[in-house]
């Protein structure tokens, strides 16, 4: 059957599973970019074992974004030939790795969010997209467990590592609201049940985050001001960068066989 | 793989060894292991410190020529399958570092002496990886060498380095083959400038991966007494002779061009006669002079004091949490 098993606008969905698809490939590849350079033999491990669960799922959902749009763009090709603007992660997965304080931050926030849309798609109309879920769910959950608990360890380390993790959750916090907001696109998903209203995990993901932080003995930000931008298309600087490290040889190569 | 000019403490002949040490030769003799708690020979310990040592830190510096290609990979699976190699590659540092530690050393000291030079790595992680043809190269040739060392030293004497090369070996034959299959689709489905780059890695990593094996045996001074210990079980000229031999048809198969005139077959010995790298630019290597000798360490020394309060951080917690159970303890008394 082509298609989704429900009625949806084929344009929204191929969107919608762009952004999943993109959030995995994007952080994927900032936690890869950490190979051989973390601050202990079992960081580099773990980290590998990360970016290898996202770019995993990243082919996942990719596949089912280019089956969805039918005209026979493979994950490949959606990966590795759209430009920054056709892009559709949310823009806190971009932002550059830092100090490994950043990196494990910017894990948390993502992951404590990731962690609710997988369960929430568990339920999903498209049994696709269930399976997808299902799968990505179980390697998640590690991830968030271990990015928790790191965070409440070095935010409760020293004075050295607490002003780090403050920093790093004081800068990545405006980048956090993306992820919560609803618009035309993720709302004809509700409506047709293929996935939540991602104003509906919000709940869930300020009760994680807020735990944690109070172990971590963080203090959270007001979070007034929020930016936004990558679902739709519009990025920070970073992403172009990111593009043209990864797309380099599908470019200068046409035609080439890999 | 990875342990080249391993020093290795003194040979003794039977008549100059103690009683202890003719029972222990013995046992090697007979084929035994030797665990980590029975008495050793104090050289023994320090020749497998070293060459264990070395062997962990080729590992993870062996991370940085590979992770320099992981975000320009050309396809998701290749992405895939090169995160899964390098993190192989840090696994088996883990399992080595933990069988040195056997012998009576940390891994903190041992990379101390990483960090400031009186460790070596293996010499090959200090060439560069230019294009992504040498991703398959390193692949190839420089697993393939350390698999044909790394399959003897599962039969080596001491118990934790033995099983630690047991699995090893398990996955480097896995990443040989990735290698290979690299090159076979860019030699024999890519474009001529595919193939050119694939010609153009093997050029490059041809004799560094030769050198390898070390030194020739007429050099090779620390040789004798680690084969009598059964710490090394082959020579490194009849290990680099397997290497050659094996590797030549893989290369006739893609179409490529082994860098070396005098390469032919010779019937008499049953293997191929082949000029030897150049051994000046390996001692170069060995001694700091190889293109990427200065950034690699520096590399790993970065992530190391770049990490320092990191690994603060996480022991500051665990001592408050043991008082925090303490005080807990105390009030439930």
């Amino acid at each position: 059957m082509t298609g989704a098993a429900v009625a949806v606008d084929q344009a929204a969905y191929f969107d919608w599973l762009c952004r999943m698809g993109d959030n995995c490939l994007i952080l994927g590849h900032r936690v890869s970019e950490w190979c051989g350079h973390s601050p202990v033999l079992e960081e580099d491990i773990a980290l590998a074992n990360t970016a290898l669960d996202l770019i995993g799922q990243t082919q996942l959902w990719l596949g089912l974004a280019g089956e969805v749009e039918g005209k026979g763009r493979t994950a490949d090709r959606l990966a590795y030939f759209r430009d920054a603007a056709q892009f559709r992660n949310v823009l806190l997965v971009e932002r550059p790795n830092g100090d490994f304080g950043t990196t494990l931050m910017r894990q948390f926030l993502f992951d404590a969010w990731h962690m609710e849309m997988l369960r929430a798609l568990q339920r999903s109309a498209d049994p696709r997209v269930a399976e997808i879920a299902a799968k990505a769910a179980k390697e998640v959950a590690y991830h968030l467990e271990r990015s928790a608990d790191l965070v409440i360890r070095l935010g409760d380390g020293t004075e050295e590592s607490h002003a780090r993790m403050q920093k790093a959750l004081d800068a990545l916090y405006p980048y956090t609201g993306e992820m919560f907001l609803a618009d035309a696109v993720d709302q004809a998903m509700a409506e047709a049940g293929i996935a939540p209203d991602p104003a509906d995990l919000r709940a869930a993901w300020d009760r994680t985050v807020g735990q944690v932080m109070a172990e971590a003995t963080l203090r959270l930000p007001d979070g007034s001001f929020q930016h936004r931008g990558g679902k739709t298309g519009r990025h920070t600087e970073a992403l172009g960068f990111i593009l043209a490290d990864m797309q380099f040889l599908q470019r200068a190569y046409p035609g080439g066989v890999w | 793989m990875y342990a080249q000019m391993v020093k290795a403490e003194g040979a003794k002949s039977r008549d100059e060894m103690s009683d202890q040490e003719r029972a222990f030769q013995d046992r090697i003799d007979r084929g035994e292991k030797i665990e980590p708690k029975e008495w050793m020979p104090e050289g023994y310990r320090k020749t497998l410190i070293r060459q264990i040592g070395q062997h962990a830190h080729s590992e993870i510096v062996g991370q940085l020529p590979e992770g320099n290609w992981i975000t320009r990979a050309p396809t998701l699976e290749r992405k895939a399958i090169l995160l899964a190699k390098v993190q192989d590659e840090a696994g088996h540092g883990l399992y080595l570092y933990s069988a040195a530690e056997t012998l009576g050393i940390s891994r903190d000291e041992l990379l101390e002496q990483l960090h400031n030079g009186r460790m070596k790595y293996s010499s090959i992680f200090n060439y560069p990886t230019l294009t992504w043809a040498d991703i398959g190269t390193v692949g190839w040739l420089v697993d393939g060498a350390a698999i044909m060392n790394q399959v003897q030293l599962q039969k080596t004497s001491y118990g934790p380095y033995s099983r630690a090369m047991i699995r090893i070996c398990k996955e480097e034959s896995f990443h040989q083959r990735q290698g290979y299959d690299i090159l076979m689709k860019m030699c024999l489905q890519g474009t001529p400038e595919q193939k050119e780059m694939a010609q153009d890695a093997l050029n490059r990593f041809w004799y560094p991966s030769l050198m390898m094996f070390g030194p020739s045996d007429k050099d090779s001074v620390h040789s004798a007494q680690s084969m009598q210990w059964k710490i090394k079980i082959n020579t490194n000229d009849e290990l680099r002779q397997k290497f050659v031999d094996q590797t030549v048809p893989q290369a006739e198969y893609l179409g490529l061009t082994i860098p070396d005139p005098n390469l032919r077959w010779n019937e008499e010995k049953g293997g191929y006669d082949f000029s030897e790298p150049d051994w000046d630019e390996f001692f170069q290597v060995i001694n700091g002079n190889g293109p990427c000798n200065a950034e690699r360490l520096q590399a790993r020394v970065d992530a190391w004091e770049d990490g320092a309060w990191f690994r603060e951080g996480l022991m500051a917690h665990a001592r408050k949490q043991d008082a925090r159970r303490a005080a807990a303890r105390l009030a439930a008394e």
